[in-house]
């Protein structure tokens, strides 16, 4: 039944994934840009901790954290970078 | 090693300490500086005096240090009769020549600076003559190249002293690379880089085929060293030094140097046709023509120069003819050439200190003004024309008797012919000389009234004279030296007497006619000289120079040609080679069949895969627009880790989402300061070739790694995997491979990293400075901004998340060693957590936080790395070996402790440090732009606007 259910929601995922490469590349705006790829990376931290479901290993998680960690950062430099230039100020 | 070896080391060591000294005793006077340049001198001297007598009982002094002995290198060296002679040449005459110097040289010239090149060279020189390793003699024959450059260039004023070291240094250089190649020959047929093993391999160097290449290339060696034509012209060039540099190395050392590594290698090489062909002729060529054109020249010490150049032609000869009798005339003409040419140069430098000027047809009729300089340079001028009782007669002798019975391709007159007009010539130069400069009628026009130079200034070369006249009157004081030398070139024990009376012999008669012939030549000087200006000469100088021009035309076409200053040409040079190469590889022995079979490809790994493409794609079509090819980077680092999680390979994983993100941070920070477009630069024919080395490059690459992965082949990662555990103590291989396995590198890189964030905190420095500073104040960077500068929500997010971020760094690094994780990772997840906070605060508001310098913990991470790494050698173990141990303390599991831990440590503090340090750098631009910072932590801060309602109610 697991098996099922991981194969519906990495699709999902997946298909989410195009969706935002299809966002990123359509723009219109930088904003619009930074969202799609701040919503890749929450796609891929989901993708991450399914694969370490499927393999039964909690070994992959600590990717999942550290991207989650970290990924944000990123999303606010790129934010500031548009709002005020300067990222560091 | 003996007593005698280490007091042998001493003399070789001496010069360079004592080069460090005269430099810094300038300051307390010339006088100081030069009576510290000739106490470790005069040292050397009277310790080699101490092992004389040894050594001229036909003792050999030998002295050894392993140095590298894996090339057959080592620190060793001995000490017999030749080696004697010449060592005390060197230590004698720089003695004499510090004395000169000191009075020679005006207040104007850097004395100081002066002396010290000269130890340099004394030293050199010295390592020259009691090496026993080849390798060792050719370290110090190139020491002799570089340092009597800087003493020939000492002027460094005159353009003519630095072309003529420049010349001097691009020939002697030419030919110690030729030596070079034919010392690694020798060592090669020997089996051994020591003179003393090669000594006694002469006959099957002789019997080897490659007996002729080595004795060119090391004859090239010491013919350039030694001014043998055709490399003669080097020499009068190098003239343009000081004196006394003039006296101690182009007459009495380095010029012999050459001399001396013929008569080392004599009982080697010589014997055979070849040698004598080779070497004799070019003695006796280089001779004739040498004392020619010396008889022409009109400055003072070109005419020296030449009959140096001679008289070096005639050491060659001598040496050349291959026989014992020879030998020994050439060591005793050695000797002579000393005495006599030293004291002319000597001479000829108070000549031009006295009068300004060296030019013969402005000088004459001194003897009355300069009566004691007149004295010493009759007394060797008559020695180097070969008078009786003058001690040049005795050699000469010597050498018209060898070259009297010497046939040359079957010719019995050829040799004794040259020889005698050689011997002609060197007497009519030797009577101009004296007769042009101090005889004649005493003349109103010089360019400063001449007379006689104090007497620091006269005693070297009156000494000189002294022997001269010394060994002229009674030859057998320098029978003991000249039998211990010339035993040790032929190998043999010979027994010369030196006597100035030999009979009535062909020698004899040939001497009458070079004294006749030479004085007659002198008479008719005047109207010879007019023919010989008049004649047609090559011009050796301008060859050189066209040569030279030559050469460096070319260099720079093949260099201009890929070198064009854009990065895309060199690329291109370097893709297409690489992809060639491989090409040939693959075409050359083909490819086996794959073993393996595809992996299946999950859908979503297939998504991934097209992630990555089309961002990579849309990267090359939008990079012109900078910001947009930024947000593609972050996806294609997305998609990279997430494959190093399916791929198995989370430590990469790890390290890669972290690198992602403070290089976006790197890339943006200086975006803001950059053009936001890309301009468009190349044209299509550019991009079309470009995009097709790129194409055949990535897809070379990509085929590599196919090839690779769909075949089985051992790598050393099985060897890693199975001694992880074992060897490093952990069960992380990554980790362990890089602390532990390829820890050296690891430190290399460390130090790189650190060495980086330096060097971008200093270019930053110089760029505030520059022309870039002014562009970047009149800059206006505040076009339609956010007001939300500092906003309250990402503050207290931040602040929340900074435990966290720093609890997860300690974890990562802790438990490295055994799970994914380690020094690196830990790194830059701490400096990730303090760079938020350098976001949502303000540079301003952190730094102030900050209580160690970034550049200190870059500094520290190196200093705990190193202190781990060598912490090993306590054990008696290699650097960085690592050592583990487990600990059991009650509250908590068992743990591990390695010192792989404290390594990972200094990586740990390096990686942050460098990383703040970059960061750092960048955003201090925006300060100097003249940003305004914020004091509190947010735009609007509760706390405060809290307490300030108490205050108000």
């Amino acid at each position: 039944m697991i098996e099922y259910a991981l194969y519906f929601t990495a699709s999902c995922y997946g298909i989410a994934l195009l969706l935002d490469l299809w966002r990123i590349g359509v723009g219109p705006d930088p904003a619009d840009r930074i969202l799609a790829l701040d919503t890749m990376v929450i796609n891929v931290i989901a993708l991450l901790v399914l694969y370490g479901v499927w393999r039964g290993t909690a070994i992959y998680f600590e990717a999942a954290m550290l991207v989650a960690m970290v990924g944000f950062v990123s999303t606010v430099a790129y934010c500031r970078f548009v709002l005020r230039g300067d990222i560091i100020e | 090693m003996s007593h005698a070896g280490h007091l042998l080391f001493i003399i070789a060591l001496l010069p360079f300490i004592g080069a460090l000294v005269p430099g810094l005793m300038i300051r307390a006077g010339r006088t100081a500086s030069a009576f510290f340049t000739a106490a470790p001198t005069a040292l050397a001297l009277v310790m080699l005096m101490i092992l004389a007598p040894a050594v001229l009982r036909g003792e050999v002094i030998q002295a050894e240090i392993e140095w590298l002995p894996q090339l057959g290198l080592s620190a060793s060296f001995f000490l017999d009769g030749l080696g004697l002679l010449f060592a005390g040449m060197i230590l004698g005459m720089g003695l004499l020549i510090t004395l000169y110097a000191r009075f020679y040289l005006s207040s104007a010239d850097p004395m100081g600076q002066f002396y010290t090149y000269l130890l340099l060279f004394q030293g050199a020189m010295l390592g020259i003559v009691i090496s026993d390793n080849i390798l060792l003699l050719l370290i110090f024959w190139e020491l002799t190249s570089l340092s009597s450059f800087l003493l020939i260039g000492y002027w460094k004023h005159l353009p003519e002293g630095r072309q003529g070291a420049r010349m001097a240094l691009a020939v002697t250089g030419a030919g110690g690379l030729a030596m070079i190649g034919g010392m690694l020959l020798l060592g090669d047929i020997a089996g051994s880089y020591n003179l003393t093993d090669i000594l006694q391999a002469g006959e099957a160097i002789r019997a080897s085929e490659w007996y002729l290449p080595a004795l060119i290339l090391i004859l090239l060696g010491a013919f350039t060293k030694s001014a043998q034509f055709p490399f003669h012209f080097w020499l009068p060039h190098a003239m343009a030094a000081p004196t006394p540099v003039s006296a101690y190395l182009h007459s009495a050392t380095m010029v012999k140097a050459g001399v001396f590594l013929m008569a080392r290698m004599w009982p080697v090489l010589a014997g055979t046709d070849a040698w004598f062909y080779i070497v004799a002729t070019t003695g006796l060529v280089t001779m004739v023509l040498g004392a020619l054109i010396a008889l022409f020249k009109d400055d003072l010490k070109a005419l020296l120069a030449f009959s140096t150049v001679s008289h070096l032609g005639l050491l060659t000869m001598l040496l050349g003819f291959g026989t014992e009798a020879a030998a020994v005339a050439a060591v005793f003409h050695i000797i002579n050439h000393l005495t006599f040419k030293a004291a002319l140069f000597m001479t000829a430098g108070i000549v031009d200190h006295e009068t300004h000027t060296r030019d013969i047809k402005r000088l004459g009729g001194l003897r009355h003004l300069m009566p004691v300089t007149f004295l010493i340079g009759t007394v060797a001028a008559l020695s180097m024309a070969g008078i009786p009782l003058f001690n040049g007669f005795l050699s000469k002798e010597m050498m018209l008797e060898e070259a009297s019975h010497t046939d040359w391709f079957g010719s019995h007159y050829a040799v004794p012919v040259l020889a005698t007009l050689g011997a002609l010539l060197s007497v009519a130069y030797s009577f101009r000389f004296v007769a042009h400069v101090f005889l004649g009628p005493q003349r109103d026009d010089y360019p400063h009234t001449p007379h006689d130079p104090p007497f620091g200034m006269w005693a070297a070369p009156a000494l000189l004279a002294t022997l001269v006249i010394a060994i002229g009157v009674a030859p057998f004081l320098a029978e003991g030296i000249v039998t211990a030398a010339a035993n040790a070139v032929t190998g043999a024990d010979l027994h010369p007497h030196l006597k100035i009376w030999h009979g009535v012999t062909p020698a004899l008669w040939m001497s009458v006619i070079a004294v006749a012939g030479g004085a007659l030549l002198l008479m008719l000087h005047r109207p010879l000289d007019k023919g010989w200006i008049a004649a047609p000469r090559p011009e050796a100088k301008a060859i050189f120079d066209r040569l030279v021009a030559g050469i460096v035309a070319l260099s720079r076409g093949i260099t201009d040609s890929t070198h064009n200053g854009a990065i895309s040409r060199y690329l291109a040079i370097f893709t297409v080679t690489a992809v060639a190469l491989g090409y040939i590889a693959y075409a050359g022995s083909g490819l086996s069949a794959p073993t393996r079979d595809m992996l299946p490809v999950p859908p979503v790994i297939a998504v991934g895969w097209i992630m990555l493409i089309v961002s990579t794609i849309s990267v090359v079509g939008m990079h012109h627009h900078r910001f947009r090819a930024l947000v593609l980077i972050g996806i294609i680092g997305l998609s990279i880790s997430a494959g190093f999680v399916y791929l198995s390979a989370p430590d990469l994983a790890l390290t890669q989402i972290s690198v992602e993100t403070v290089t976006i941070m790197l890339l943006l920070l200086a975006l803001h300061f950059l053009p936001k477009l890309t301009p468009k630069e190349s044209s299509t024919g550019l991009k079309m070739r470009d995009g097709l080395i790129g194409l055949a490059a990535g897809g070379g690459v990509g085929a590599l790694a196919y090839a690779f992965l769909m075949r089985d082949i051992d790598t050393i990662s099985g060897f890693h995997v199975a001694n992880s555990y074992e060897g490093g103590g952990g069960t992380n291989v990554v980790n362990v491979i890089l602390v532990d396995f390829r820890g050296y590198d690891t430190y290399g890189e460390i130090i790189v990293l650190g060495i980086a964030g330096l060097l971008i905190y200093a270019l930053m420095h110089a760029l505030l400075d520059g022309p870039s500073a002014r562009r970047l104040k009149n800059t206006d960077y505040s076009e339609d901004r956010s007001r939300d500068r500092h906003p309250l929500m990402m503050v207290v997010v931040t602040r929340v998340l900074m435990p966290i971020a720093m609890v997860v760094g300690l974890y990562i690094f802790l438990r490295g060693h055994n799970q994914p994780g380690g020094g690196f990772v830990a790194g830059l997840v701490v400096a990730i957590a303090l760079l938020m906070q350098y976001m949502a605060s303000g540079f301003a508001w952190t730094q102030e936080r900050k209580r160690i310098e970034y550049h200190t913990l870059i500094g520290l991470g190196v200093v705990i790395a190193g202190l781990t790494g060598a912490g090993a050698w306590l054990a008696g173990q290699p650097f960085l070996t690592s050592a583990f141990t487990y600990i059991h303390l009650p509250p908590i599991e068992e743990f591990e402790l390695a010192t792989a831990m404290l390594f990972d440590l200094g990586v740990f503090l390096t990686v942050l440090g460098a990383v703040m340090l970059m960061l750092y750098s960048l955003s201090r631009i925006a300060r100097f732009a003249g940003q305004t910072v914020n004091e509190g932590p947010m735009d609007y801060d509760p706390g405060e606007a809290a307490k300030d309602r108490d205050t108000e109610d």
